[in-house]
């Protein structure tokens, strides 16, 4: 009897371990049927494609824990700017969802680790050997104290510069593998004298933040990698030289932009693009979705190209979720977090979200030439914090950015924009708490 | 006010003579403890919040982390506030808009309430007066939305200037078609930093354009149809308590029916008046789902008002301090309209 139920138990912790093996293989969670319960999640993916990408998580969820049952809590509104006030409510009240969508750094960092709304998540890390596929600049974004809180489901690149090809062709402009800042104003005067009907530059800034990131992005441009992330840890000034010069590029660009923008919305403004009313964009590559959804072709009905001098950089717009202070169901959320992170699952989700994994070891097959792109990018150039996206500043620091742009859209003053960044890191003090 | 006169008479004859025992009828008692639970909500629910708000708007609180300490200097944030660039727009905004909104619902509603107020007796007459309520009844936000698209430049009423040939008419004298951004645009006309630099030197350097934006003006229309039927039910009720005999005494000494309205109803409807304007003024000053609606903030700021300033330092930028300041200035702004009324009221009683 004892020598069979120990045969028992070495056959039972073979399968265990050949089940192990294989999911090491595969990449996917192994099954635990004794995880149960609600995992409430709470997001603001609503629209089409981001539901049906949230949806590609949930079911890798109930394929490694078929008795969980995972409650979806959205809250509908662009960029979740309804979503939040829903979320810091309930968070203030002490009645935490199990895990909710987060931005890295500042973000999380601000709003919810300095708060002690998250629990720290290095041990899933190490066990599920997340930090030899997630590059180090991004877990940096996610860490504070050595303490990492945020487990990313993928990564969108923020510095995409758009454009309608025909129209180029029409030109006789070809855009090689980088653009300049230059080079742009030169093509924007070429179409100005060409083409009076068209606007070189496709803005929709009846939500503020797509302008805000125009800027942002030139930002980069101006000042490069460096320089840019200077700004965030005190090391360059809002008011130095080279910011100032920026200010001034971005104004130049703003010359080129529809007449209608700010009656446009983003995705209204990628249309116009789609359109042939204006030839380029820049916005993140959620754009690229949009694309795609209008039935254009890669390289034949539109291009891309990094945003001008913004080549060599990858600007980080991520989305992740925590582990709740508290959570009401901790087991189900762990495993939760572990299939999000998981490979199978990140190639499950991002195809049709339409990022890249964050990771560097995903299967390229299941990409198109953009996003393969976009890989290249990420696991080669730099990777850069988007403060409009609210990774690389606080919330009342991102709040005084969109207000100072709102103001220099209309009267083009660089001093006095200049000056209200300079106060607003001053009144925020980011800079001296560091990330 | 029976309440006041019963504690003077009881402090009177506290100094006269002495004490008397204080006699509580029981249905002084009752009459108290049934307001006791109301007297408490109000108490918790108003005014403490309000000093809580007031005590956060002094705090160091500006983060998503509780500070309750106090920021030094005192007044600190108010200082920030009043220097905010996107405050004072604000201000110059809520001051434009009142101004129109008030001046168009009084008038276009008591022109209506006249016209109804003329022909009482005509067929039809409660279909216009309901129909003319009738946007009342509605929420701000679905006016905003309809007029959202009413005014956008591509799809509403740009389209007339094309279908009714306008823009063909401008084009073949070679001008451009007329085409207003409406909402969309972020001019500011009639700007008056240039006189007030007599006044106050440095006025024509201010970042702050005071003029009327024009993004504004299509908003206080949309306000305008919202509330002008609401003007027109108080002057209505207004009219008809005045009692025909004046009206003709006003007629038999040989006044024309404008000079009737003019020298006479108008007049008596002054009391009317005062309570349209205070209940338009709060309306105008708290203004918030209307603007977010059918404008959001505009272009630079154009239609933006203290109540999205409030929010967008609230929930986008979790500055407790700053948006409960600009909240304890728009208290103070209704307050100081409403305030004088309530004791105007309070005294005719």
């Amino acid at each position: 009897m004892k020598t069979k139920i120990l045969l028992l138990l070495i056959v039972l912790l073979a399968a265990l371990a050949v089940g192990a093996v294989n999911a090491q293989d595969d990449g996917m969670v192994p099954v635990d049927e004794s995880v149960t319960g609600d995992l409430e999640v709470f997001s603001w993916w609503t629209s089409g494609g981001e539901a049906a990408a949230l949806q590609a998580l949930f079911d890798s969820y109930a394929a490694s824990f078929p008795n969980a049952n995972i409650v979806n809590a959205t809250v509908a509104g662009g960029g979740g700017s309804a979503a939040r006030p829903v979320l810091q409510t309930r968070l203030a009240g002490g009645d935490p969802p199990d895990t909710w969508q987060v931005h890295p750094g500042w973000e999380l960092l601000g709003q919810y680790v300095d708060p002690e709304y998250v629990v720290p998540i290095n041990d899933l890390y190490e066990e599920m050997g997340w930090n030899d596929v997630v590059p180090e600049q991004l877990r940096d974004m996610m860490t504070r104290d050595g303490n990492i809180y945020l487990v990313l489901a993928g990564v969108h690149r923020g510095n995409g510069f758009w454009y309608n090809k025909p129209i180029l062709d029409e030109l006789g402009v070809t855009i090689g593998e980088t653009l300049s800042v230059d080079e742009f104003i030169a093509i924007a005067d070429q179409i100005v004298a060409e083409m009076p009907d068209v606007a070189p530059l496709c803005v929709g800034d009846s939500g503020i933040w797509a302008t805000a990131q125009l800027f942002e992005n030139t930002l980069l441009g101006v000042l490069g990698p460096e320089g840019y992330r200077g700004l965030w840890d005190g090391s360059v000034s809002f008011d130095s030289d080279e910011v100032k010069q920026a200010m001034t590029v971005y104004g130049q660009m703003l010359d080129y932009q529809n007449s209608d923008h700010a009656a446009l919305s983003w995705d209204q403004a990628v249309d116009a693009l789609m359109e042939g009313r204006c030839v380029f964009n820049s916005m993140g590559d959620w754009a690229y979705g949009e694309f795609v959804a209008a039935g254009m072709e890669d390289n034949v009905d539109f291009g891309w190209v990094s945003h001008p001098g913004t080549a060599g950089s990858f600007m980080v717009v991520a989305d992740g979720f925590v582990m709740a202070n508290g959570a009401p169901n901790e087991a189900a959320n762990a495993g939760w977090l572990s299939v999000i992170g998981s490979r199978p699952a990140q190639e499950a989700f991002n195809p049709l979200k339409g990022s890249i994994c964050a990771r560097t070891d995903c299967d390229r097959e299941l990409f198109g030439p953009y996003h393969n792109w976009s890989m290249d990018s990420f696991s080669a150039d730099e990777l850069v914090a988007s403060v409009v996206h609210g990774t690389a500043a606080p919330a009342d620091f991102q709040q005084a950015m969109n207000d100072a742009v709102t103001l220099f859209v209309v009267d083009r003053d660089v001093d006095a924009f200049a000056a209200a960044l300079v106060d607003a890191v001053a009144a925020s003090g980011f800079t001296e708490a560091g990330m | 006010m029976a309440q006041t006169s019963f504690a003077n008479e009881t402090v009177l004859r506290a100094v006269t003579e002495k004490p008397l025992r204080q006699k509580w009828h029981p249905e002084q008692i009752q009459s108290f403890l049934f307001l006791l639970p109301s007297m408490l909500a109000i108490i918790i629910f108003v005014y403490v919040f309000i000093a809580v708000t007031f005590y956060i708007s002094l705090s160091n609180w500006r983060t998503a982390v509780q500070d309750w300490t106090l920021r030094e200097p005192l007044f600190a944030t108010y200082g920030d506030l009043f220097n905010n660039t996107r405050f004072q727009i604000d201000l110059r905004n809520t001051i434009v808009f009142t101004l129109l909104f008030i001046l168009l619902a009084v008038l276009l509603g008591l022109m209506l309430a006249i016209l109804l107020d003329q022909n009482r007796k005509m067929f039809g007459i409660p279909l216009f007066r309901n129909a003319f309520l009738f946007p009342y009844a509605l929420s701000f936000i679905v006016t905003g939305v309809a007029w959202r698209w009413i005014f956008n430049p591509e799809t509403g009423i740009n389209l007339f200037f094309e279908i009714f040939g306008v823009n063909a008419l401008l084009a073949s004298q070679g001008l451009d078609p007329l085409k207003p951004g409406w909402a969309t645009d972020p001019s500011v006309v009639l700007q008056v930093n240039d006189a007030l630099n007599v006044i106050i030197p440095g006025a024509s350097d201010w970042r702050v354009a005071l003029g009327i934006p024009v993004a504004l003006i299509p908003v206080a229309i949309a306000a305008t149809w919202q509330l002008s039927g609401f003007v027109m039910a108080m002057y209505l009720g207004g009219m008809t308590s005045i009692s025909q005999e004046v009206r003709e005494a006003a007629r038999i000494d040989g006044a024309s029916e404008w000079q009737v309205y003019r020298h006479v109803i108008i007049p008596m409807l002054n009391p009317v008046t005062i309570s349209v304007v205070v209940i338009l003024l709060h309306t105008s000053f708290k203004i918030f789902d209307l603007v977010i609606s059918m404008a959001g903030s505009g272009p630079g700021f154009a239609t933006d008002m203290p109540a999205i300033f409030v929010f967008d330092q609230m929930f986008k930028g979790t500055k407790p301090n700053l948006g409960t300041a600009a909240s304890i200035i728009m208290l103070l702004m209704v307050a100081v309209i409403i305030i004088p009324y309530l004791r105007s009221q309070t005294r005719e009683d």
